[in-house]
């Protein structure tokens, strides 16, 4: 009998797979089929975006944040990069017998603080303990609720000629966690990137109506993200490798751990398809703000290889760039 | 980043091939196996078959450990990973590796305690923590990772360790050399040699290989290690052994290293997937050590491994065909799917044509 293996979770082909062939096929409808981070719903005159996410990452405290910020900012940017004002969040707890009081008092409170700082309220939740061994320290389910103010989102806008912006360097919560799972120290400043966008992204929109797409690169990376996005589609997407962004630190953990920047996780940045007229003004939006200063333009939507994403390598040569397969895994020689 | 910046750089990497092109004859096919794993990524990674003339060939070689590791070695390992009181600890390619009925990635989510390590100490920490339990890893690759292996037994012995053992599936590559040069459908006309192997046990065990008239350099793992290193092929006056990977490769290689394996190892054959059995091309615990030798603690009773016979990994290995050409790759075999080892390891010649490929590109249109 087949299993779920790690691998079903790890964001890439074998997760599309599972999402495809169980959840669509069997809870089918329109609004899922689209496989939004936010499902769009109209209710009433209004529209809304409405979004969830659970969070079991280990260690639950790490550089720059814990699970509870992260839980905070992971919804409120699924619900941004909709095009969405984030409004109203809930916070499930899932927690194991014999945690310290005192770690659960820091996640709350470190959760409370990140949805300050984001500008949205936490206005319900659930708490559920489980016997030791049922899960790890604890789990967090957030959903959110956030009004739509920009309605134009569509991989189907999308043309030949778009420009693609990522908003920062890319891995660092990867690394961050790594750098405390493996025990690894890879140079200085570990910080996850774990931040709320919904502020930088309103800004993008007030400067340009041709943005054409968002989505925030968090597991399976930036290579399984817009390979997420030319799926299927009448165009390719070409990057640059030498326009990446990618920090000093991170590429020593990726040269040590044998990964590809391409794939690790970031939970505070998000990858744009923009008009090219307007790339360069949003290019300055975007790095006037703290969570955007290392912004950059990665690379352009093209009418060649249709339903790919490829590279132009820093070596000069061309290379396919595929979805995430499996987890990623440590090399052996 | 020191070491790794100055090996992309562009302008260099550009006069490079600028001279490649300078070099070649037009009239000739060069025919080069990168005998590495590790080497094949690299090299597709970075896109390295775009950048050079069109007769210049790169053939992938035998040198992904887990790629040649037969299906009998991941059979013993899912035997003994059912034991209740075994956690097994390996090199993270070995998970999906499937073995002739099930993979270890399958084993650990029907209840097996199987862990990721990034090296044989690790294991043998793990061992230590555990003291309840039997820790086994699984001691596969060549001359690169044997010795750390060896040290780890070495340790487990002098700090009194006794619930650590290896599952010994080591591999030495000159042998393998000397079956493929022997082959005479494979027409190489030089090997990119393998670095860090090289590091081991430098230059000297190569020397068979001028004298069957194969030109070789020991090459590093940077687009323009390997740039410069084919240069250096094309300019052979002579078949001979040079060392581009000079930062870390030393004639001598590293004797620390030798001596560890030779204190716990002894040669004995090996099967090679896709090859076959290869005298004195692999390395056992010796009956000094057996206390840290799994084979022998567990003896693990598996069915007669089953290889999938449409898969054409073994000629893969040797470079006598290349993915596309097989009925499976990218239809039944993919690297969710995996059929044969060389698309599951990240560094299998079927895994990075799949996922750096160009054909796939060039489909797509």
């Amino acid at each position: 009998m087949e299993k779920i293996t790690l691998a079903h979770g790890s964001g890439g082909t074998l997760m599309h797979g599972l999402i495809d062939s169980t959840m669509i096929r069997k809870l089918d409808n329109p609004i899922l089929r689209q496989k939004k981070d936010s499902a769009i719903l109209r209710i009433g005159k209004a529209r809304i975006a409405f979004t969830t996410d659970s969070y079991v990452v280990s260690p639950i405290f790490f550089p720059g944040g814990d699970i509870g910020s992260l839980a905070v900012h992971g919804t409120v940017n699924d619900l941004s990069v909709c095009g969405a004002r984030p409004l109203f969040l809930s916070l499930g707890l899932i927690i194991e017998e014999g945690l310290d009081k005192n770690i659960l008092d820091k996640v709350i409170r470190s959760a409370g603080e990140a949805a300050g700082r984001a500008g949205v309220d936490i206005v319900t939740g659930d708490t559920k303990v489980v016997e030791r061994g049922a899960c790890d320290k604890i789990f967090i389910n957030t959903s959110g609720v956030g009004d739509v103010y920009y309605e134009k989102l569509s991989v189907s806008e999308i043309r030949p000629g778009d420009v693609i912006i990522a908003s920062g360097t890319i891995g660092e919560h990867a690394r961050a966690i790594l750098s405390q799972r493996e025990g690894i120290e890879f140079g200085s400043g570990i910080k996850t990137d774990s931040a709320p966008l919904n502020k930088l992204i309103r800004k993008v929109f007030s400067a340009s109506d041709k943005v054409r797409f968002m989505r925030d690169p968090t597991r399976g990376g930036v290579a399984t993200t817009l390979n997420e996005i030319t799926a299927s589609r009448p165009f390719g997407i070409c990057l640059e490798e030498r326009a990446i962004p990618v920090s000093n630190g991170v590429r020593q953990a990726c040269e040590l751990l044998g990964f590809d920047p391409l794939y690790l996780a970031c939970e505070g940045r998000f990858l744009m398809v923009v008009g090219r007229k307007d790339a360069a003004g949003v290019l300055n939006v975007i790095r006037g703000d703290s969570c955007g200063k290392k912004a950059a333009i990665i690379g352009e939507v093209t009418k060649e290889h249709k339903g790919r994403v490829y590279l132009n390598t820093a070596a000069g040569g061309k290379r396919l760039v595929d979805m995430l397969s499996g987890e990623q895994l440590p090399r052996i020689c | 980043m020191k070491y790794i910046d100055e090996f992309r750089d562009r302008r260099l990497i550009d006069k490079v091939a600028r001279q490649i092109r300078g070099a070649v004859d037009e009239c000739r096919m060069y025919n080069f196996m990168e005998v590495c794993g590790t080497h094949t990524m690299a090299i597709f990674r970075y896109g390295i078959r775009d950048i050079l003339p069109d007769n210049i060939r790169l053939i992938s070689g035998p040198g992904c450990p887990v790629c040649v590791t037969p299906n009998e070695f991941i059979d013993k390992a899912i035997e003994i990973s059912r034991r209740d009181d075994v956690i097994i600890a390996t090199f993270g390619d070995m998970f999906r590796v499937p073995g002739s009925r099930s993979s270890l990635e399958k084993e650990r989510a029907a209840g097996a305690s199987v862990k990721a390590v990034y090296s044989s100490i690790d294991a043998l920490m793990l061992a230590k923590r555990n003291q309840d339990k039997e820790v086994v890893f699984l001691g596969i690759g060549f001359e690169t990772t044997a010795p750390t292996v060896a040290r780890s037994i070495l340790l487990a012995k002098k700090d009194k360790v006794s619930n650590y053992s290896v599952l010994c599936g080591h591999k030495t590559m000159p042998e393998a050399l000397k079956v493929l040069t022997g082959d005479p459908g494979l027409a190489i006309d030089g090997f990119l040699l393998p670095g860090h192997v090289s590091a081991v046990i430098g230059a000297r065990p190569y020397e068979f290989l001028p004298r069957r008239g194969k030109r070789c350099v020991i090459t590093g793992f940077e687009p323009l290690d390997i740039l410069q290193a084919i240069l250096m092929l094309i300019m052979q006056d002579r078949p001979r052994i040079e060392i581009q990977y000079t930062r870390i490769i030393s004639k001598e290689g590293n004797a620390l290293a030798r001596r560890a394996m030779d204190r716990v190892f002894e040669k004995c054959p090996s099967e090679w997937r896709g090859i076959g059995r290869i005298g004195s091309s692999g390395l056992r615990i010796k009956k000094e050590f057996a206390h840290f030798d799994a084979g022998s603690r567990f003896k693990p009773k598996i069915a007669t491994p089953k290889e999938n016979r449409a898969c054409i990994c073994g000629d893969v290995i040797k470079g006598l065909k290349t993915p596309p050409e097989c009925k499976l790759f990218a239809g039944a075999c993919t690297p969710e799917h995996p059929v044969g080892s060389c698309m599951v390891s990240s560094e299998g010649t079927c895994a990075a044509y799949y996922k750096y490929s160009v054909q796939r590109l060039a489909d797509s249109v």
